[in-house]
């Protein structure tokens, strides 16, 4: 049995803008194995979370091209009442915001006992009940009991987070979407849930893809890195490798922009994000932020090129780039902070 | 030379309840916090969410009434009375967090940061608008840009707006609370970058709140960490992150994700191992109502509230 | 949440006591009174002076105010000059058609606008949502009165479908089926000509509620379970969409009330809009002033009401 779970194979998420369909995720390629933690990095507008939400069919009002393959069968495109029966069990989903991701008039235990009810339709009232008592226990809510009957408001942003893990894994998924888990929470909670994350995936062999901004987050959770900017994955490798030995121009400065030991001036990217409309559709995409580099080093149609066994660059500028102003390069090296 | 010297700062917020609305219990936002700025230096001021952080600049600045407490701001005390005149404001400036909601969206560039120098200097339009283009230039904006509205610039650049705003007056103190908490990692660092370039320039002061102990080190030359309303600990940058005392600093000091992957499994047993330290020993650091202690002095340098000895 | 109506009904009380006094004062202000329109101008001065004095016409103002209110808690509105009668007889009959009147037409404006809004905000920008959002736009442009007015003609006059005027047939025996139906019958074409105005800005306000809770997140959230359409629109979006439309709930009254003024006079319904009418017309001040009194507490008492049925609904209300 092969151990992927899932493949992305050309993934294309386009939307409509003023009747001209715009992709902000372009020709994405990925898969997630079994028991694994894909961190996806990027800023905003990178087009990390319309890829998760790709996968989970919850966009409205997208064209999306490719393919999803989930377990061996292409989900792209497939009808909601096929969708339905996956999401919430067999693949499920943790929100960035906990304070507006639960209803604010439902019952938490209610909340998290809907996911059974629509995908164990046969368990009975009390073992239900009794499930998400288990549930809220294993999130580390304490008082359960009390909790199933209280409002998300009576919560705080921590423990409200817990709940909306709860509902992801009340049906064992084996694939665990967290886009940005931890960004609305304080250090010490986003500790505790980093934990809570690892914990369950150490339980449930889930494969899992971890989408943040996060640079420190994804250092200590992924086993591989996925790089987007502007709609693509620019770089890709296992954890170690990308944090020790990136090639890609963008990674490279996003790790130089992070503050750490011996840096006094940090980098900083020319330019800015283009928006959706704007992306440059041509060309390496991160080029005009880069200007000092030639224009004759960077490909016509920039690809995935395998520098070592499992680590993949988009575009051959990487073997030109060097940073321009005074800043060193840091490389990573015993703790950065502490 | 200190430039603010805050002291026993207190800002209670009233609780009503009850059925005619009296005050029953009051929210210690900042519950006795006494600090002092020096001159040219940047001074961070740590919490999470709930700390006071945010609460203690706005006392300072006057955007929150204080409940006691005095400020002392390049000699004069700008809480007493008298000298509530706007006058004695006009060299303490604030950045605020969020660059997409503290600008207002209906109004030009050249009215947002001239809103200062209107309130304060009499200008002629010529000559506004010519310190105006000369405060974007400062900022690394285009000065053609004053006629635009916010909503045509980017995260980063409207966080360089706020600034202009706040340095118009050539302060001698900024506020910066939560400056680049909204932006991008990369937009970040263009802030940071230009807070410090500012500040060697115009020989700024910077109070520096934030949650993020990896800017706030990377900025900050004395750190406080606030808890429920009060200081658990100050100090140098070595204090607070080689030497930590309080445990709920080293609490903090240990969450920050570790940028290392290799580091891992050694940063997560040392947070068990934190956190087991918290759990046995709450009660040596916190009083019955699970509030710090009153600050001991362990050295020249670096304050920890501690219960009294003996 | 019983702290939350118990201070809400305190708030009631001042409220109903500066209404009263402010109808009373306004009444008094006004030109004329019961004595002016009724008795034989030839008469002398001296003879009105008198009689205004027998009828306690001349006393102060507080005097009358006092004597007033002692009256109305007691149910006691005084006595109407023009029918010769206690207040309180003749607003009974009156109350309690106008009371149908505006159950009638409350139901018919929900029982329009929940569907309606529904629909036109669940497929919101499509031409079934354009064409519901066309007939409130038409809705909002076109008076009462007019379109009451044209109701009857069409339905009354033309198409002889309803009564035109009257509350209830003549002859016929109280509490009898016919003269149920007869009831019935006459409340239908004014009820529904005031809630086809009407229902028109709850539609557009459900319509509203249900595109923004559409996109809160929670509701992805529901999805992300593998929630159906429907269940999403059943369990997550109505109940929080339709939390504001209880909050809107007391002002409805107060349109409600102004819808009446027209309606009843249109319609010839015997009510207390028509009353309240006729009553100015002939200064028949005592009527007047129980009149307004109650379409006043009605609008307060309304306003209560939602923020009743919001605690109950909402539990971050419940709650303080």
């Amino acid at each position: 049995m092969s151990n992927k779970l899932l493949e992305l194979q050309n993934l294309k998420t386009s939307f409509r803008i003023e009747d001209k369909y715009y992709a902000a995720v372009d020709d994405v390629s990925i898969t997630v194995n079994k028991n694994e933690v894909l961190g996806i990095v990027g800023e905003s507008g990178s087009g990390k979370s319309a890829l998760a939400f790709s996968v989970m069919g919850l966009h409205n009002r997208a064209k999306i091209e490719g393919n999803i393959v989930f377990k061996g069968k292409n989900i792209a495109n497939s009808k909601p009442s096929h969708l339905n029966k996956i999401r919430g069990d067999a693949m499920a989903m943790i929100f960035q915001d906990p304070l507006t991701a639960l209803n604010p008039l439902m019952k938490i235990g209610d909340q998290i006992a809907e996911t059974l009810i629509l995908h164990r339709p046969n368990m009975s009232n009390k073992e239900r009940t009794e499930h998400v008592i288990e549930l809220l226990n294993m999130v580390g809510i304490p008082r359960p009991v009390y909790v199933y009957e209280q409002f998300p408001h009576e919560l705080s942003g921590g423990m409200r987070q817990r709940v909306v893990i709860a509902i992801a894994i009340a049906n064992r998924p084996e694939l665990l979407i967290a886009d940005e888990p931890t960004t609305a929470l304080d250090v010490t909670i986003q500790a505790q849930i980093l934990d809570l994350i690892r914990t369950l995936k150490n339980e449930m062999h889930a494969g899992i893809i971890l989408i943040t901004h996060d640079l420190g987050v994804v250092a200590e959770m992924a086993d591989r890195v996925a790089v987007m900017y502007a709609g693509q994955i620019v770089e890709i490798a296992d954890v170690h490798t990308l944090f020790e030995k990136s090639k890609h121009p963008y990674t490279r400065s996003l790790l130089n922009s992070v503050p750490a030991e011996g840096q006094d001036k940090l980098h900083v990217i020319q330019g800015i994000v283009p928006g959706l409309k704007n992306l440059p559709r041509k060309g390496c995409r991160f080029s005009h932020r880069i200007p000092w580099v030639d224009p004759s080093h960077h490909e016509e149609n920039p690809e995935l090129h395998e520098v070592a066994p499992g680590h993949f660059v988009r575009c051959t500028c990487y073997k030109h780039f060097y940073f321009p102003d005074e800043t060193k390069e840091v490389h990573i090296h015993g703790n950065p902070r502490g | 030379m200190a430039i603010l010297e805050v002291e026993d700062l207190k800002v209670y917020f009233p609780v009503k309840a009850g059925i005619f609305n009296r005050t029953v219990d009051f929210i210690k936002a900042v519950d006795g916090v006494s600090f002092t700025i020096e001159e040219g230096k940047t001074y961070g001021l740590v919490g999470e969410s709930g700390s006071g952080k945010t609460t203690t600049g706005r006392g300072i600045i006057g955007l929150e009434t204080i409940t006691s407490g005095r400020v002392v701001f390049n000699g004069a005390d700008v809480t007493s009375r008298k000298s509530k005149s706007k006058d004695m404001r006009k060299d303490m400036q604030m950045i605020f967090q969020d660059p997409y909601s503290s600008l207002n969206p209906r109004k030009r560039v050249i009215d947002i940061i001239a809103e200062p120098l209107r309130n304060y200097e009499r200008l002629s339009k010529i000559e506004e608008k010519k310190r105006v283009q000369e405060l974007l230039e400062l900022v690394g904006l285009s000065p053609e840009s004053i006629m635009k509205y916010p909503h045509e610039f980017s995260g980063g650049q409207r966080q360089r707006i706020g600034i202009a705003r706040a340095i118009a007056l050539k302060p001698k103190l900024i506020i910066a609370d939560e400056p680049v908490s909204a932006l991008d990692v990369s937009v970040q660092a263009q802030v940071l970058n230009f807070m410090q370039d500012i500040q060697k320039e115009l020989g700024l002061t910077y109070l520096f709140i934030s949650h993020d102990l990896g800017i706030v080190k990377h900025m900050c030359d004395e750190i406080a960490i606030m808890y429920k309303g009060r200081y658990v600990e100050q100090g140098t940058k070595y204090d607070i992150f080689q030497n930590p005392q309080h445990i709920y600093t080293k609490r903090l000091v240990a969450a920050i994700p570790d940028i290392d992957p290799r580091n891992r499994e050694k940063q997560f047993k040392f947070r068990r191992q934190v956190q087991k330290e918290y759990e046995s020993s709450y009660s040596n650091y916190f009083d019955n109502e699970g509030l710090a202690y009153g600050l001991q002095s362990i050295s020249d340098t670096h304050l920890v509230a501690l219960p009294e000895r003996g | 949440m019983w702290k939350f109506v118990v201070r809400r009904l305190l708030i009631t009380f001042p409220q109903l006591i500066l209404l009263s006094l402010i109808i009373f004062l306004m009444a008094q202000a006004m030109p004329g009174d019961a004595l002016t329109g009724l008795v034989d101008p030839n008469l002398s001065f001296e003879a009105k002076e008198e009689l205004r004095e027998k009828l306690g016409l001349n006393a102060p103002w507080h005097v009358k105010y006092a004597e007033w209110v002692s009256g109305v808690v007691q149910g006691d509105f005084g006595e109407s000059f023009r029918f010769k009668m206690p207040v309180t007889e003749l607003l009974e009959q009156r109350l309690w058609n106008s009371f149908l009147l505006g159950v009638m037409t409350l139901v018919f404006t929900y029982v329009i606008a929940i569907p309606l809004g529904i629909i036109s905000g669940r497929y919101n920008d499509t031409i079934l949502d354009s064409s519901i959002t066309g007939y409130t736009y038409i809705g909002f442009a076109t008076p009462l009165f007019i379109f009451a007015l044209i109701m009857l003609f069409v339905f009354g006059y033309q198409l002889q479908w309803f009564p035109t005027s009257g509350s209830v047939a003549p002859g016929l025996q109280p509490g009898s089926m016919e003269y149920i139906l007869s009831k019935f019958n006459h409340l239908l074409l004014p009820a529904l000509s005031m809630a086809l105005i009407q229902t028109v800005s709850t539609v557009q306000y459900l319509r509203s509620e249900i595109v923004d809770t559409k996109q809160r997140e929670f509701v992805i959230t529901a999805r992300a379970k593998g929630a159906s359409e429907s269940r999403v629109y059943n369990k997550h979006i109505l109940r929080n969409s339709l939390l504001p439309i209880a909050a809107f709930f007391g002002y409805e009254i107060s349109f409600l009330i102004t819808g009446t003024l027209f309606v009843e006079q249109i319609f010839a319904y015997p009510g207390m809009g028509l009353l309240f009418l006729e009553s100015i017309n002939l200064r028949d001040y005592s009527v007047v002033n129980a009149v307004v009194l109650l379409f006043g507490a009605a609008a307060i008492f309304g306003a209560l009401l939602s923020d009743i049925i919001l605690s109950i609904v909402d539990p971050r209300i419940r709650i303080k």
